[in-house]
Protein backbone atom coordinates (compact mmCIF):
# COMPACT_ATOMS: atom_id res chain seq x y z
CA UNK A 1 0.00 0.00 0.00
CA UNK A 2 2.31 2.43 1.10
CA UNK A 3 4.81 1.73 -1.83
CA UNK A 4 1.83 1.51 -4.13
CA UNK A 5 1.21 5.51 -2.85
CA UNK A 6 4.90 6.25 -3.07
CA UNK A 7 5.09 4.81 -6.70
CA UNK A 8 2.63 6.77 -7.87
CA UNK A 9 2.88 10.12 -6.03
CA UNK A 10 6.84 9.48 -8.04
CA UNK A 11 4.56 8.80 -11.28
CA UNK A 12 3.31 12.42 -10.79
CA UNK A 13 5.85 14.10 -9.57
CA UNK A 14 7.81 12.98 -13.01
CA UNK A 15 4.82 13.76 -15.20
CA UNK A 16 4.77 17.36 -13.36
CA UNK A 17 8.96 17.54 -13.90
CA UNK A 18 8.41 16.66 -17.38
CA UNK A 19 5.76 19.41 -18.03
CA UNK A 20 8.16 21.47 -16.04
CA UNK A 21 10.61 21.29 -18.46
CA UNK A 22 8.11 21.34 -21.34
CA UNK A 23 7.22 24.96 -20.12
CA UNK A 24 10.87 25.59 -19.55
CA UNK A 25 11.67 24.47 -23.02
CA UNK A 26 9.13 26.78 -24.45
CA UNK A 27 9.66 29.58 -22.76
CA UNK A 28 13.51 28.96 -23.94
CA UNK A 29 12.70 28.95 -27.31
CA UNK A 30 10.88 32.01 -27.02
CA UNK A 31 14.19 33.80 -25.87
CA UNK A 32 16.27 32.29 -27.98
CA UNK A 33 16.05 35.28 -29.63
CA UNK A 34 17.42 37.33 -27.41
CA UNK A 35 19.29 34.79 -25.09
CA UNK A 36 21.69 33.83 -27.82
CA UNK A 37 22.92 37.17 -29.37
CA UNK A 38 23.33 38.19 -25.52
CA UNK A 39 25.59 35.24 -25.07
CA UNK A 40 27.07 35.69 -28.08
CA UNK A 41 28.64 39.42 -27.22
CA UNK A 42 29.05 38.02 -23.43
CA UNK A 43 31.85 35.56 -24.83
CA UNK A 44 33.17 38.20 -26.73
CA UNK A 45 33.21 40.58 -23.70
CA UNK A 46 35.12 37.87 -21.53
CA UNK A 47 37.58 37.39 -24.54
CA UNK A 48 38.30 41.01 -24.91
CA UNK A 49 38.70 40.99 -20.60
CA UNK A 50 40.77 38.25 -20.77
CA UNK A 51 43.35 39.76 -23.44
CA UNK A 52 43.22 42.70 -21.57
CA UNK A 53 44.78 41.12 -18.40
CA UNK A 54 46.90 38.79 -19.80
CA UNK A 55 48.96 39.31 -22.92
CA UNK A 56 47.36 43.25 -23.72
CA UNK A 57 48.46 45.31 -20.86
CA UNK A 58 47.53 48.53 -22.88
CA UNK A 59 44.57 47.60 -24.12
CA UNK A 60 41.65 49.11 -21.35
CA UNK A 61 39.50 46.28 -20.01
CA UNK A 62 35.67 46.61 -20.56
CA UNK A 63 34.89 48.03 -17.47
CA UNK A 64 37.54 50.75 -18.10
CA UNK A 65 36.46 51.34 -21.57
CA UNK A 66 32.48 51.91 -20.32
CA UNK A 67 33.99 54.12 -17.31
CA UNK A 68 36.27 56.47 -19.49
CA UNK A 69 33.65 56.47 -22.27
CA UNK A 70 30.76 56.68 -20.09
CA UNK A 71 30.06 60.48 -20.34
CA UNK A 72 30.61 60.44 -24.31
CA UNK A 73 27.37 57.91 -25.10
CA UNK A 74 25.37 59.53 -21.60
CA UNK A 75 25.96 63.08 -22.96
CA UNK A 76 25.68 61.94 -26.53
CA UNK A 77 26.13 66.12 -27.75
CA UNK A 78 28.35 67.58 -25.84
CA UNK A 79 30.99 69.79 -27.42
CA UNK A 80 34.17 70.68 -26.18
CA UNK A 81 36.37 71.76 -29.01
CA UNK A 82 36.74 70.36 -32.35
CA UNK A 83 37.54 66.96 -31.24
CA UNK A 84 36.51 66.72 -27.87
CA UNK A 85 32.36 66.13 -28.73
CA UNK A 86 29.68 63.61 -27.50
CA UNK A 87 29.41 60.63 -29.75
CA UNK A 88 26.49 61.52 -31.21
CA UNK A 89 27.86 64.60 -32.12
CA UNK A 90 30.79 62.56 -33.65
CA UNK A 91 28.52 60.09 -35.64
CA UNK A 92 26.45 62.87 -37.03
CA UNK A 93 29.65 65.05 -38.77
CA UNK A 94 30.43 61.64 -40.27
CA UNK A 95 26.38 60.57 -41.34
CA UNK A 96 26.60 64.37 -42.88
CA UNK A 97 29.92 63.56 -44.88
CA UNK A 98 28.75 60.00 -45.70
CA UNK A 99 25.37 61.18 -46.73
CA UNK A 100 27.35 63.67 -49.38
CA UNK A 101 29.76 61.08 -50.66
CA UNK A 102 26.95 58.48 -51.27
CA UNK A 103 24.52 60.76 -52.62
CA UNK A 104 27.68 61.79 -55.02
CA UNK A 105 28.69 58.27 -55.42
CA UNK A 106 25.09 57.16 -56.42
CA UNK A 107 24.76 60.26 -58.80
CA UNK A 108 27.03 59.15 -60.98
CA UNK A 109 27.24 55.28 -60.51
CA UNK A 110 23.52 54.92 -61.59
CA UNK A 111 23.40 56.63 -64.31
CA UNK A 112 27.12 55.02 -65.64
CA UNK A 113 25.62 51.89 -64.52
CA UNK A 114 22.41 52.31 -67.28
CA UNK A 115 24.46 53.30 -69.94
CA UNK A 116 27.20 50.55 -69.49
CA UNK A 117 24.09 48.11 -69.24
CA UNK A 118 22.77 49.33 -72.52
CA UNK A 119 25.34 49.99 -74.46
CA UNK A 120 27.37 47.27 -75.68
CA UNK A 121 30.38 49.65 -77.12
CA UNK A 122 30.45 51.45 -74.06
CA UNK A 123 30.59 48.37 -71.77
CA UNK A 124 33.89 46.76 -74.06
CA UNK A 125 35.33 50.32 -73.50
CA UNK A 126 34.72 51.04 -69.87
CA UNK A 127 34.27 47.32 -68.17
CA UNK A 128 38.07 46.40 -67.71
CA UNK A 129 38.36 49.97 -66.39
CA UNK A 130 35.90 49.48 -63.77
CA UNK A 131 36.93 45.77 -62.88
CA UNK A 132 40.42 47.87 -62.14
CA UNK A 133 39.29 50.40 -60.30
CA UNK A 134 36.80 49.09 -58.07
CA UNK A 135 39.22 46.73 -55.65
CA UNK A 136 41.55 50.37 -54.74
CA UNK A 137 41.14 50.97 -51.27
CA UNK A 138 40.25 54.51 -50.02
CA UNK A 139 43.84 54.77 -48.71
CA UNK A 140 45.15 54.99 -52.01
CA UNK A 141 42.26 57.29 -53.96
CA UNK A 142 42.59 60.04 -50.88
CA UNK A 143 45.97 61.45 -51.62
CA UNK A 144 44.83 61.47 -54.92
CA UNK A 145 41.65 63.66 -53.58
CA UNK A 146 44.09 65.77 -51.80
CA UNK A 147 45.81 67.00 -55.16
CA UNK A 148 42.86 66.86 -56.75
CA UNK A 149 40.78 69.61 -54.80
CA UNK A 150 43.93 71.03 -52.40
CA UNK A 151 41.47 70.72 -49.70
CA UNK A 152 40.50 67.77 -47.31
CA UNK A 153 36.79 67.78 -46.96
CA UNK A 154 36.18 67.58 -51.00
CA UNK A 155 39.31 65.01 -51.07
CA UNK A 156 36.90 63.02 -48.16
CA UNK A 157 33.94 63.18 -50.45
CA UNK A 158 35.76 62.19 -53.37
CA UNK A 159 36.97 59.43 -51.86
CA UNK A 160 34.01 58.65 -50.53
CA UNK A 161 31.98 58.63 -54.19
CA UNK A 162 35.03 56.71 -56.01
CA UNK A 163 35.18 53.70 -53.68
CA UNK A 164 31.07 53.63 -53.11
CA UNK A 165 29.62 54.00 -56.79
CA UNK A 166 31.28 50.62 -57.38
CA UNK A 167 28.20 48.31 -56.38
CA UNK A 168 25.70 50.42 -58.11
CA UNK A 169 27.50 50.36 -61.06
CA UNK A 170 27.63 47.09 -61.43
CA UNK A 171 24.30 46.14 -59.85
CA UNK A 172 22.78 48.46 -62.46
CA UNK A 173 24.38 47.22 -65.56
CA UNK A 174 23.94 43.41 -64.63
CA UNK A 175 20.26 44.35 -63.85
CA UNK A 176 19.76 46.06 -66.84
CA UNK A 177 21.80 43.69 -69.20
CA UNK A 178 19.20 40.62 -67.51
CA UNK A 179 16.18 41.84 -68.55
CA UNK A 180 13.71 40.03 -70.16
CA UNK A 181 13.94 39.80 -73.79
CA UNK A 182 9.92 39.86 -74.03
CA UNK A 183 10.14 43.25 -71.99
CA UNK A 184 12.28 44.23 -74.52
CA UNK A 185 10.16 43.09 -77.40
CA UNK A 186 7.21 44.49 -76.19
CA UNK A 187 8.83 48.00 -76.27
CA UNK A 188 10.34 47.26 -79.85
CA UNK A 189 6.87 46.03 -81.12
CA UNK A 190 4.89 49.38 -80.10
CA UNK A 191 8.23 51.32 -81.86
CA UNK A 192 8.70 53.27 -78.04
CA UNK A 193 11.06 56.11 -78.38
CA UNK A 194 13.93 55.73 -75.59
CA UNK A 195 13.26 58.07 -73.12
CA UNK A 196 9.61 56.15 -72.75
CA UNK A 197 11.35 52.71 -73.44
CA UNK A 198 13.88 53.64 -70.58
CA UNK A 199 10.83 55.02 -68.41
CA UNK A 200 8.17 52.20 -68.74
CA UNK A 201 10.39 48.96 -69.22
CA UNK A 202 14.08 49.43 -68.46
CA UNK A 203 14.61 51.32 -64.90
CA UNK A 204 11.23 49.85 -63.70
CA UNK A 205 12.53 46.39 -64.58
CA UNK A 206 16.12 47.26 -62.88
CA UNK A 207 14.50 48.36 -60.30
CA UNK A 208 15.39 45.41 -57.59
CA UNK A 209 18.75 45.68 -58.95
CA UNK A 210 19.35 49.28 -58.24
CA UNK A 211 17.94 49.21 -54.98
CA UNK A 212 20.53 46.35 -54.17
CA UNK A 213 23.29 48.38 -55.32
CA UNK A 214 22.46 51.24 -53.86
CA UNK A 215 22.79 49.56 -50.74
CA UNK A 216 25.48 47.87 -50.87
CA UNK A 217 27.12 51.20 -52.04
CA UNK A 218 26.02 52.58 -48.58
CA UNK A 219 27.58 50.17 -46.64
CA UNK A 220 30.75 50.90 -48.91
CA UNK A 221 30.64 54.60 -47.90
CA UNK A 222 30.48 54.23 -44.06
CA UNK A 223 33.37 52.26 -44.41
CA UNK A 224 35.28 54.25 -46.46
CA UNK A 225 34.45 57.24 -43.88
CA UNK A 226 36.37 56.20 -40.98
CA UNK A 227 39.63 56.33 -43.53
CA UNK A 228 38.39 59.67 -44.98
CA UNK A 229 38.31 61.46 -41.78
CA UNK A 230 41.61 59.44 -40.46
CA UNK A 231 43.84 60.95 -42.65
CA UNK A 232 41.48 64.43 -43.13
CA UNK A 233 41.46 64.68 -39.71
CA UNK A 234 38.17 65.94 -40.13
CA UNK A 235 35.66 66.23 -36.78
CA UNK A 236 33.63 62.67 -37.27
CA UNK A 237 33.89 58.95 -35.26
CA UNK A 238 37.10 58.34 -37.66
CA UNK A 239 38.58 61.48 -37.25
CA UNK A 240 38.05 61.15 -33.41
CA UNK A 241 39.32 57.16 -33.42
CA UNK A 242 42.59 58.44 -34.88
CA UNK A 243 43.09 61.47 -32.52
CA UNK A 244 42.48 59.29 -29.30
CA UNK A 245 44.66 56.80 -30.70
CA UNK A 246 47.58 59.49 -31.02
CA UNK A 247 46.44 60.33 -27.59
CA UNK A 248 46.66 57.39 -26.31
CA UNK A 249 43.16 57.24 -24.99
CA UNK A 250 42.59 53.64 -26.14
CA UNK A 251 39.33 53.06 -24.55
CA UNK A 252 37.90 55.99 -27.23
CA UNK A 253 39.25 54.17 -29.88
CA UNK A 254 36.87 51.03 -28.89
CA UNK A 255 34.11 53.51 -28.21
CA UNK A 256 34.64 54.89 -32.02
CA UNK A 257 35.00 51.10 -33.50
CA UNK A 258 31.64 50.06 -31.46
CA UNK A 259 29.97 53.46 -32.19
CA UNK A 260 30.88 52.56 -36.11
CA UNK A 261 29.84 49.02 -35.70
CA UNK A 262 26.36 50.16 -34.81
CA UNK A 263 25.65 52.77 -37.32
CA UNK A 264 26.30 51.02 -40.16
CA UNK A 265 24.16 48.35 -38.95
CA UNK A 266 21.87 50.74 -38.52
CA UNK A 267 21.95 52.00 -41.99
CA UNK A 268 21.88 48.80 -43.69
CA UNK A 269 18.85 47.64 -41.79
CA UNK A 270 16.62 51.07 -42.74
CA UNK A 271 18.27 50.80 -46.51
CA UNK A 272 16.78 47.25 -46.06
CA UNK A 273 13.56 48.96 -45.20
CA UNK A 274 13.33 51.27 -48.14
CA UNK A 275 14.24 48.05 -50.37
CA UNK A 276 11.11 46.09 -49.42
CA UNK A 277 9.07 48.79 -49.80
CA UNK A 278 10.00 50.10 -53.03
CA UNK A 279 12.15 47.58 -55.27
CA UNK A 280 9.19 45.61 -56.51
CA UNK A 281 9.24 44.14 -59.89
CA UNK B 1 -9.51 38.12 -104.24
CA UNK B 2 -7.65 41.24 -102.44
CA UNK B 3 -4.30 41.23 -102.06
CA UNK B 4 -2.20 40.12 -99.85
CA UNK B 5 -1.25 42.41 -96.97
CA UNK B 6 1.76 40.17 -95.93
CA UNK B 7 3.63 37.83 -97.76
CA UNK B 8 6.82 35.57 -97.25
CA UNK B 9 8.60 34.51 -100.62
CA UNK B 10 11.53 32.03 -100.13
CA UNK B 11 12.77 32.57 -96.60
CA UNK B 12 15.32 31.14 -95.10
CA UNK B 13 15.99 31.74 -91.85
CA UNK B 14 19.42 30.52 -90.22
CA UNK B 15 20.78 30.81 -86.32
CA UNK B 16 24.69 31.15 -85.90
CA UNK B 17 26.21 28.07 -84.90
CA UNK B 18 23.81 25.69 -86.56
CA UNK B 19 24.55 23.75 -89.57
CA UNK B 20 21.04 23.75 -91.18
CA UNK B 21 18.42 26.79 -91.40
CA UNK B 22 15.59 26.78 -89.60
CA UNK B 23 13.35 27.72 -91.56
CA UNK B 24 13.77 27.06 -95.66
CA UNK B 25 11.70 28.18 -98.43
CA UNK B 26 8.82 29.26 -96.65
CA UNK B 27 6.15 31.04 -98.96
CA UNK B 28 2.84 32.67 -96.85
CA UNK B 29 0.47 34.42 -97.90
CA UNK B 30 -1.69 36.60 -95.67
CA UNK B 31 -5.34 38.40 -97.58
CA UNK B 32 -6.68 41.25 -95.85
CA UNK B 33 -9.19 40.23 -93.37
CA UNK B 34 -8.28 36.17 -93.19
CA UNK B 35 -6.81 34.20 -90.57
CA UNK B 36 -4.65 31.85 -91.62
CA UNK B 37 -3.21 29.31 -88.92
CA UNK B 38 0.24 27.79 -88.92
CA UNK B 39 -0.01 24.23 -87.40
CA UNK B 40 3.52 22.79 -86.57
CA UNK B 41 5.09 20.59 -83.30
CA UNK B 42 7.00 22.22 -80.93
CA UNK B 43 10.37 23.04 -82.07
CA UNK B 44 9.45 23.64 -86.09
CA UNK B 45 10.17 26.82 -86.23
CA UNK B 46 6.88 28.70 -85.22
CA UNK B 47 7.66 31.57 -82.81
CA UNK B 48 10.88 31.80 -85.55
CA UNK B 49 8.45 32.26 -88.31
CA UNK B 50 6.31 34.65 -86.36
CA UNK B 51 9.46 36.88 -85.21
CA UNK B 52 9.87 37.39 -88.80
CA UNK B 53 6.89 37.98 -89.08
CA UNK B 54 6.78 41.23 -86.97
CA UNK B 55 10.34 42.32 -88.33
CA UNK B 56 11.83 40.96 -84.66
CA UNK B 57 14.14 39.08 -86.74
CA UNK B 58 15.41 39.01 -90.41
CA UNK B 59 15.54 36.20 -92.80
CA UNK B 60 19.00 35.70 -94.45
CA UNK B 61 17.14 35.10 -98.18
CA UNK B 62 14.08 35.79 -99.61
CA UNK B 63 11.43 38.73 -98.77
CA UNK B 64 9.20 39.78 -96.37
CA UNK B 65 6.68 42.36 -97.42
CA UNK B 66 3.80 43.82 -95.38
CA UNK B 67 1.64 45.68 -97.55
CA UNK B 68 3.88 45.83 -100.66
CA UNK B 69 6.59 47.15 -98.58
CA UNK B 70 9.90 45.07 -96.88
CA UNK B 71 9.29 44.83 -93.50
CA UNK B 72 12.44 46.14 -91.94
CA UNK B 73 11.69 45.84 -88.17
CA UNK B 74 8.74 45.32 -86.02
CA UNK B 75 6.18 48.05 -85.54
CA UNK B 76 2.67 48.43 -83.65
CA UNK B 77 0.80 48.10 -87.02
CA UNK B 78 1.69 44.30 -86.94
CA UNK B 79 0.70 43.65 -83.33
CA UNK B 80 2.31 40.61 -81.99
CA UNK B 81 0.03 38.60 -78.47
CA UNK B 82 3.78 36.43 -77.42
CA UNK B 83 3.49 33.16 -75.87
CA UNK B 84 4.33 34.06 -72.57
CA UNK B 85 2.00 37.09 -72.33
CA UNK B 86 4.77 39.34 -72.02
CA UNK B 87 2.93 41.82 -69.39
CA UNK B 88 4.63 44.29 -67.65
CA UNK B 89 4.31 43.34 -64.27
CA UNK B 90 5.18 46.64 -62.41
CA UNK B 91 1.88 48.05 -64.43
CA UNK B 92 -1.91 47.25 -64.23
CA UNK B 93 -3.42 45.41 -66.70
CA UNK B 94 -5.07 49.08 -67.72
CA UNK B 95 -1.43 50.36 -67.94
CA UNK B 96 -0.04 47.42 -70.15
CA UNK B 97 -3.12 47.87 -72.74
CA UNK B 98 -2.65 52.07 -72.08
CA UNK B 99 0.89 52.04 -73.13
CA UNK B 100 -0.05 49.81 -76.52
CA UNK B 101 -2.72 52.20 -77.04
CA UNK B 102 -0.52 55.33 -76.29
CA UNK B 103 2.48 54.28 -78.85
CA UNK B 104 0.07 53.24 -81.42
CA UNK B 105 -2.24 56.04 -81.57
CA UNK B 106 -0.25 59.02 -79.87
CA UNK B 107 -2.65 61.28 -81.27
CA UNK B 108 -5.56 60.14 -78.82
CA UNK B 109 -4.94 62.04 -75.20
CA UNK B 110 -4.75 60.33 -71.81
CA UNK B 111 -8.42 60.11 -71.58
CA UNK B 112 -9.59 59.15 -74.95
CA UNK B 113 -6.56 56.67 -75.10
CA UNK B 114 -7.70 55.41 -71.25
CA UNK B 115 -11.16 55.04 -72.40
CA UNK B 116 -10.17 52.56 -75.63
CA UNK B 117 -8.16 50.20 -73.20
CA UNK B 118 -11.26 49.86 -71.36
CA UNK B 119 -12.78 48.94 -74.24
CA UNK B 120 -10.75 46.32 -75.57
CA UNK B 121 -10.33 44.82 -71.65
CA UNK B 122 -14.79 45.03 -71.69
CA UNK B 123 -13.90 43.04 -74.73
CA UNK B 124 -12.01 40.11 -73.40
CA UNK B 125 -14.46 40.61 -70.17
CA UNK B 126 -11.64 41.63 -67.97
CA UNK B 127 -13.63 44.78 -66.95
CA UNK B 128 -13.48 43.96 -63.85
CA UNK B 129 -10.09 43.04 -63.27
CA UNK B 130 -8.50 46.03 -65.11
CA UNK B 131 -6.69 47.67 -62.14
CA UNK B 132 -4.97 44.38 -61.28
CA UNK B 133 -0.97 43.62 -62.13
CA UNK B 134 -0.19 40.91 -64.34
CA UNK B 135 1.09 38.84 -60.46
CA UNK B 136 -2.47 38.92 -59.39
CA UNK B 137 -4.22 37.76 -62.18
CA UNK B 138 -4.57 33.88 -63.67
CA UNK B 139 -2.84 32.65 -66.86
CA UNK B 140 -6.30 32.71 -68.62
CA UNK B 141 -6.72 36.39 -67.37
CA UNK B 142 -2.80 37.42 -67.99
CA UNK B 143 -3.77 35.50 -71.64
CA UNK B 144 -6.88 38.01 -72.11
CA UNK B 145 -4.71 41.09 -70.81
CA UNK B 146 -2.49 40.05 -74.15
CA UNK B 147 -4.75 40.19 -76.20
CA UNK B 148 -6.61 43.00 -75.07
CA UNK B 149 -2.93 44.62 -76.22
CA UNK B 150 -2.57 43.71 -79.23
CA UNK B 151 -6.08 44.66 -80.12
CA UNK B 152 -5.99 47.82 -78.58
CA UNK B 153 -3.18 48.73 -80.60
CA UNK B 154 -5.97 48.28 -83.73
CA UNK B 155 -3.36 46.55 -85.74
CA UNK B 156 -3.70 45.64 -89.05
CA UNK B 157 -2.23 42.49 -88.39
CA UNK B 158 -2.12 40.00 -85.20
CA UNK B 159 0.62 37.78 -84.84
CA UNK B 160 -0.73 34.88 -82.04
CA UNK B 161 2.44 32.74 -81.25
CA UNK B 162 0.69 29.69 -79.81
CA UNK B 163 -1.51 32.16 -77.41
CA UNK B 164 -2.97 29.56 -75.51
CA UNK B 165 -0.56 26.99 -74.84
CA UNK B 166 0.48 27.83 -71.48
CA UNK B 167 -2.91 27.30 -70.37
CA UNK B 168 -5.01 24.26 -68.66
CA UNK B 169 -7.25 22.14 -71.29
CA UNK B 170 -10.61 23.93 -70.10
CA UNK B 171 -9.34 27.77 -69.79
CA UNK B 172 -8.20 26.51 -72.94
CA UNK B 173 -11.51 25.56 -74.72
CA UNK B 174 -12.83 28.77 -73.39
CA UNK B 175 -10.65 31.09 -74.63
CA UNK B 176 -10.44 29.94 -77.84
CA UNK B 177 -14.54 30.10 -78.07
CA UNK B 178 -13.39 33.47 -76.58
CA UNK B 179 -10.75 34.15 -79.61
CA UNK B 180 -14.05 33.07 -82.11
CA UNK B 181 -16.60 35.70 -80.69
CA UNK B 182 -13.66 38.53 -80.77
CA UNK B 183 -12.53 37.60 -84.43
CA UNK B 184 -16.04 38.20 -85.68
CA UNK B 185 -16.24 41.32 -83.65
CA UNK B 186 -13.19 42.69 -84.86
CA UNK B 187 -12.26 41.15 -88.21
CA UNK B 188 -8.87 41.72 -87.58
CA UNK B 189 -6.22 39.60 -89.75
CA UNK B 190 -4.57 37.53 -88.15
CA UNK B 191 -1.89 34.62 -88.42
CA UNK B 192 -2.42 32.06 -85.41
CA UNK B 193 0.16 29.88 -84.44
CA UNK B 194 -0.50 27.14 -82.83
CA UNK B 195 0.43 23.11 -82.14
CA UNK B 196 -3.23 22.48 -81.65
CA UNK B 197 -4.79 21.17 -85.07
CA UNK B 198 -8.41 21.18 -83.46
CA UNK B 199 -7.63 25.04 -82.29
CA UNK B 200 -6.74 25.82 -85.77
CA UNK B 201 -9.64 24.14 -87.51
CA UNK B 202 -12.22 25.79 -84.97
CA UNK B 203 -10.77 29.26 -85.72
CA UNK B 204 -8.79 29.27 -89.20
CA UNK B 205 -10.04 29.86 -92.77
CA UNK B 206 -6.77 28.08 -93.92
CA UNK B 207 -4.39 26.22 -92.07
CA UNK B 208 -0.79 25.96 -93.50
CA UNK B 209 1.01 22.81 -91.63
CA UNK B 210 4.85 23.46 -90.85
CA UNK B 211 6.80 20.69 -91.21
CA UNK B 212 9.13 19.20 -88.52
CA UNK B 213 12.25 20.95 -88.77
CA UNK B 214 15.86 21.91 -89.65
CA UNK B 215 14.42 23.32 -92.63
CA UNK B 216 11.33 23.76 -91.63
CA UNK B 217 8.89 25.07 -94.69
CA UNK B 218 5.00 25.51 -94.77
CA UNK B 219 2.99 23.39 -96.89
CA UNK B 220 0.19 24.50 -99.28
CA UNK B 221 -2.79 26.06 -97.17
CA UNK B 222 -5.84 24.00 -96.60
CA UNK B 223 -9.17 25.33 -96.51
CA UNK B 224 -11.50 24.97 -93.06
CA UNK B 225 -14.56 24.70 -95.30
CA UNK B 226 -16.74 24.59 -92.15
CA UNK B 227 -19.81 27.59 -91.67
CA UNK B 228 -19.28 29.78 -88.93
CA UNK B 229 -19.69 30.07 -86.14
CA UNK B 230 -18.23 26.92 -85.66
CA UNK B 231 -19.60 25.75 -82.45
CA UNK B 232 -16.93 23.14 -80.42
CA UNK B 233 -19.08 20.41 -79.64
CA UNK B 234 -20.53 19.91 -83.12
CA UNK B 235 -18.15 20.64 -85.30
CA UNK B 236 -16.67 17.30 -85.48
CA UNK B 237 -19.61 15.99 -87.35
CA UNK B 238 -19.37 18.80 -90.12
CA UNK B 239 -18.26 17.28 -93.40
CA UNK B 240 -14.92 19.89 -93.83
CA UNK B 241 -13.85 18.82 -90.17
CA UNK B 242 -13.02 15.27 -91.31
CA UNK B 243 -11.53 16.01 -94.42
CA UNK B 244 -9.44 19.57 -93.21
CA UNK B 245 -8.33 16.91 -90.21
CA UNK B 246 -7.13 14.17 -92.17
CA UNK B 247 -5.40 16.27 -94.30
CA UNK B 248 -3.59 18.06 -92.08
CA UNK B 249 -2.56 15.04 -89.72
CA UNK B 250 -1.20 13.66 -92.92
CA UNK B 251 0.83 16.73 -93.76
CA UNK B 252 2.54 16.55 -90.85
CA UNK B 253 3.11 12.99 -90.49
CA UNK B 254 4.20 12.41 -93.93
CA UNK B 255 6.98 14.79 -93.53
CA UNK B 256 7.69 13.99 -89.44
CA UNK B 257 8.60 10.69 -90.83
CA UNK B 258 11.07 11.61 -92.81
CA UNK B 259 12.94 14.03 -91.24
CA UNK B 260 12.39 12.50 -87.65
CA UNK B 261 16.00 11.02 -87.34
CA UNK B 262 17.84 14.26 -88.20
CA UNK B 263 15.68 16.42 -85.95
CA UNK B 264 16.49 18.97 -83.36
CA UNK B 265 13.62 18.86 -81.32
CA UNK B 266 12.80 21.60 -78.84
CA UNK B 267 15.95 23.42 -79.58
CA UNK B 268 14.41 25.82 -82.16
CA UNK B 269 12.07 27.53 -80.35
CA UNK B 270 14.82 28.61 -77.55
CA UNK B 271 17.37 29.52 -80.31
CA UNK B 272 14.52 31.41 -82.16
CA UNK B 273 14.03 33.57 -78.79
CA UNK B 274 18.36 33.86 -78.23
CA UNK B 275 18.56 35.46 -81.77
CA UNK B 276 15.54 38.15 -81.08
CA UNK B 277 17.59 39.03 -78.01
CA UNK B 278 20.95 39.28 -80.14
CA UNK B 279 19.49 40.85 -82.79
CA UNK B 280 17.89 43.61 -80.48
CA UNK B 281 20.94 44.53 -78.70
Amino acid sequence: MQAEITAESAARAGARVARRSADTGAAFARLKPIVLPLAGTGSLIALWALLSATVSSDLPSPLQAWSESKRYVLEPFFKEGEMNQGIGRLAFYSLVRVAKGYLLAIAIGTPLGFVLGLSRTFAQAFDPLVQILRPISPLAWLPLGLILFRSSEPAALFTIAICAMWPTVINTALGVRSIQQEYLNVGRVLRLSTPVMLRKIVVPATLPYLFAGWRLSLGIAWLVIVAAEMLTGAPGVGGFLWQEYNSLVYSHIILAIVTIGLVGFALDRLMGRVEARFARA
Amino acid sequence: MSRPILELRDVEKRFPGRAQPVLSGVDLAVREGELVAVVGCSGAGKTTLVSLAAGLLAPERGEILFDGHPVCGPGPERAVVFQSYSLLPWMSALQNVMLAVRASAPELGRSAARERAREVLELVKLGAAVDRRPGELSGGMRQRVALARGLAMRPRLLLLDEPLSALDALTRAALQDELARIRSATHTTTILVTNDIDEAILLADVVHPLTRGPAARLLPAIPIEIPRPRARTRMSLAPGYQRARRAIVAALGARSARARHDAEPRAGSDAARAAVAESAR
